[in-house]
């Protein structure tokens, strides 16, 4: 019992050392976050203006509502963007730095350092996110006075599950191949955007692309933010999109800790981990 | 009970070349054992496996057969137990360059349990005793020379009070004063803890200097432990070089360990 707690506690101190090394890293590269969130801004605002387009050369449309989908479009896929990178880079990053044979041989068990990658990319993507759009919100003075916030925050927290189970399965690949493991995410990450119904409602798709959004866990997160952002949609009248998420998302977690687990062996087996010294 | 028991422990990886694929021997059954509080050096040239051997007892690797034990825990299957025993310091320094020195052994100290409480005083202090200058403690790690960082890296290895410390080339590439103070600093280690060092070094000098035991690994092969006299004594040779070359049959400079065929 005693060595039970003591050993929960190590794993704690340990998740807490990954948020912590993560919050140094954002203060030193403070530059880069903030260049890097200005580009999302001008990138957001050029999506979000099609829809003032649109009127401009003859078509038809409610221009609030469509700047309204847009955006939420946007922000959402601007933080599953984050949530991605950060957990990619559980490996790319100290790979790069020479870093990952320390932090792969401390006592350190791989659940707890990939559950604290995710925790600390939920944190920083939802601050990043809130800040995105509420400056294009304000940009193009939206007032969306019908929004349910809370709601909207539940159905992303519910996501993100998901989303870290996805990210722990492309974290794994450059340790089996760096160059290839980079490209593969790339393409993952396509898949999502053009499925998911990040600007378009999924129905458009062709049949078989439909069925793939049936899957991705962005589809979810977008139907159900997007209801609780335009319509005022509440808890109650998410639960379709909730329970899908929970679902996924109790797939897509252990299944990324054994993909990592999977892909880690290999690595070790083979001296993919870093080679040279 | 032994520090550390190394049996037949073997290692293959595979190489690409203009000629395709091809499996490499880096280490070929290698035997060997590690008493309690015993400074042991493994002595061999570029290639020769000394890293492979320290990867694989810091659970880096996994072996192709043979096993290793860290005071009696097997160093493949109880890797939680060995990770909380065993520390290393690596010839390249490993760090995030951007961050500082105490931000770097703030957070790899997380990952062996300590508490932001137990760390507050426990970073300066160490940093004291490796002899890093306190003013550069918050300074990104990119803007310390060689030498600084690898003292660094000492002091992150020593905060996890680690039984048994695996130094892989530790002074290699430092400056002649900076590798001075690294060798005294493992003496001092030596004399103060209660810790089992594994001393991989292409350094003669060093390994002499330091260890009660020299091993020669060749090509993946140790080929023989022994103190520096003995080992001198056994070979009939006046220096840790001509005994190595009377051991190997080449000479200690142009060894290319795993290459040969
Ligand atoms: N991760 C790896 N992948 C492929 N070959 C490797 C790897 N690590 C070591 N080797 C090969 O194994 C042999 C021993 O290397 P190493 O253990 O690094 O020697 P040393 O540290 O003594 O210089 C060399 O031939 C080296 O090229
Ligand atoms: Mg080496």
């Amino acid at each position: 019992m005693r060595t039970m707690s003591l050993a929960l506690r190590h794993e704690l101190v340990g998740l807490s050392g990954v948020i912590e090394r993560n919050i140094y890293l954002v203060k030193r590269y403070i530059w880069w976050d903030i260049a890097f969130f200005l580009w999302t801004v001008a990138n957001t605002l050029t999506i979000v203006f099609i829809a003032k387009g649109i009127p401009a050369v003859g078509g038809k449309i409610d221009v609030e509502k469509v700047t309204t989908i847009l955006l939420v479009g946007a922000v959402i896929w601007a933080y599953l963007g984050i949530i991605f990178e950060i957990l990619t880079e559980t490996v790319a990053w100290e790979r790069w730095e020479g870093t990952i044979e320390y932090t792969f041989m401390a006592p350190l068990s791989r659940p707890v350092h990939l559950i604290g990658m995710g925790l600390f990319a939920i944190g920083y993507g939802v601050i990043r996110a809130a800040l995105l759009f509420g400056v294009v919100a304000a940009f193009f003075g939206l007032h969306l006075h019908n929004a349910n916030y809370p709601a909207a925050l539940v159905v992303l927290m519910v996501a993100s599950i998901s989303f870290i189970g996805i990210g722990m399965m492309t974290a794994v690949l450059p340790l089996i191949s760096p160059e290839k493991g980079t490209q593969l995410g790339f393409v993952a990450q396509g898949l999502l955007l053009v499925v998911s119904g990040v600007y378009y409602p999924v129905s458009v798709l062709p049949g078989w692309m439909q069925a793939l959004s049936t899957i991705s866990p962005a589809t979810y997160a977008l139907r159900g933010c997007r209801a609780a952002i335009i319509n005022g949609a509440g808890l109650s009248d998410l639960t379709t999109e909730i329970w899908a998420l929970l679902v996924i998302g109790a797939v897509s977690v252990p299944l990324g800790l054994w993909t990592f687990r999977t892909g880690e062996r290999y690595a070790k087996k083979h001296g993919k981990l870093k080679r040279s010294g | 009970m032994k520090a550390l028991e190394v049996h037949n422990l073997r290692k293959e990886f595979t190489r690409r070349d203009g000629r395709g694929k091809r499996r490499v021997a880096a280490l070929k059954g290698v035997d060997f054992e590690i008493e309690r509080g015993e400074c042991v050096a493994i002595l061999g040239p570029n290639g020769s496996g000394k890293s492979t051997l320290v990867r694989l007892l810091s659970t880096l690797l996994l072996p192709d057969g043979g096993d290793a034990r860290v005071f009696g825990h097997d160093a493949f299957r109880e890797t939680r137990v060995v990770r909380r025993l065993v520390n290393r310091v690596s010839v390249e320094a490993s760090f995030f360059k951007k961050m500082s020195a105490v931000e770097n052994l703030s957070y790899a100290a997380r990952f062996y349990g300590l508490r932001p409480s137990e760390t507050r005083d426990a970073i300066p202090e160490i940093l004291r005793r490796v002899g890093f200058p306190a003013d550069r403690r918050d300074e990104p790690m990119e803007n310390l020379s060689r030498g600084m960082q690898q003292k660094v890296a000492l002091a992150r290895a020593l905060l996890t009070s680690p039984i048994l410390l695996l130094l892989d080339e530790p002074t290699t590439g430092l400056d002649p004063r900076s590798k001075q103070e690294v060798q005294q600093f493992i003496r001092e280690v030596r004399a103060e803890h209660d810790a089992t060092v594994l001393l991989c070094t292409h350094d003669l000098a060093e390994a002499e200097s330091l260890a009660d035991r020299v091993g020669i690994l060749d090509g993946g092969a140790l080929l023989c432990l022994e103190p520096a006299d003995e080992l001198k004594a056994r070979y009939n040779a006046e220096t840790l070089e001509e005994a190595f070359f009377a051991a190997s049959g080449h000479a200690f400079e142009n060894g290319e360990g795993g290459d040969h065929k």
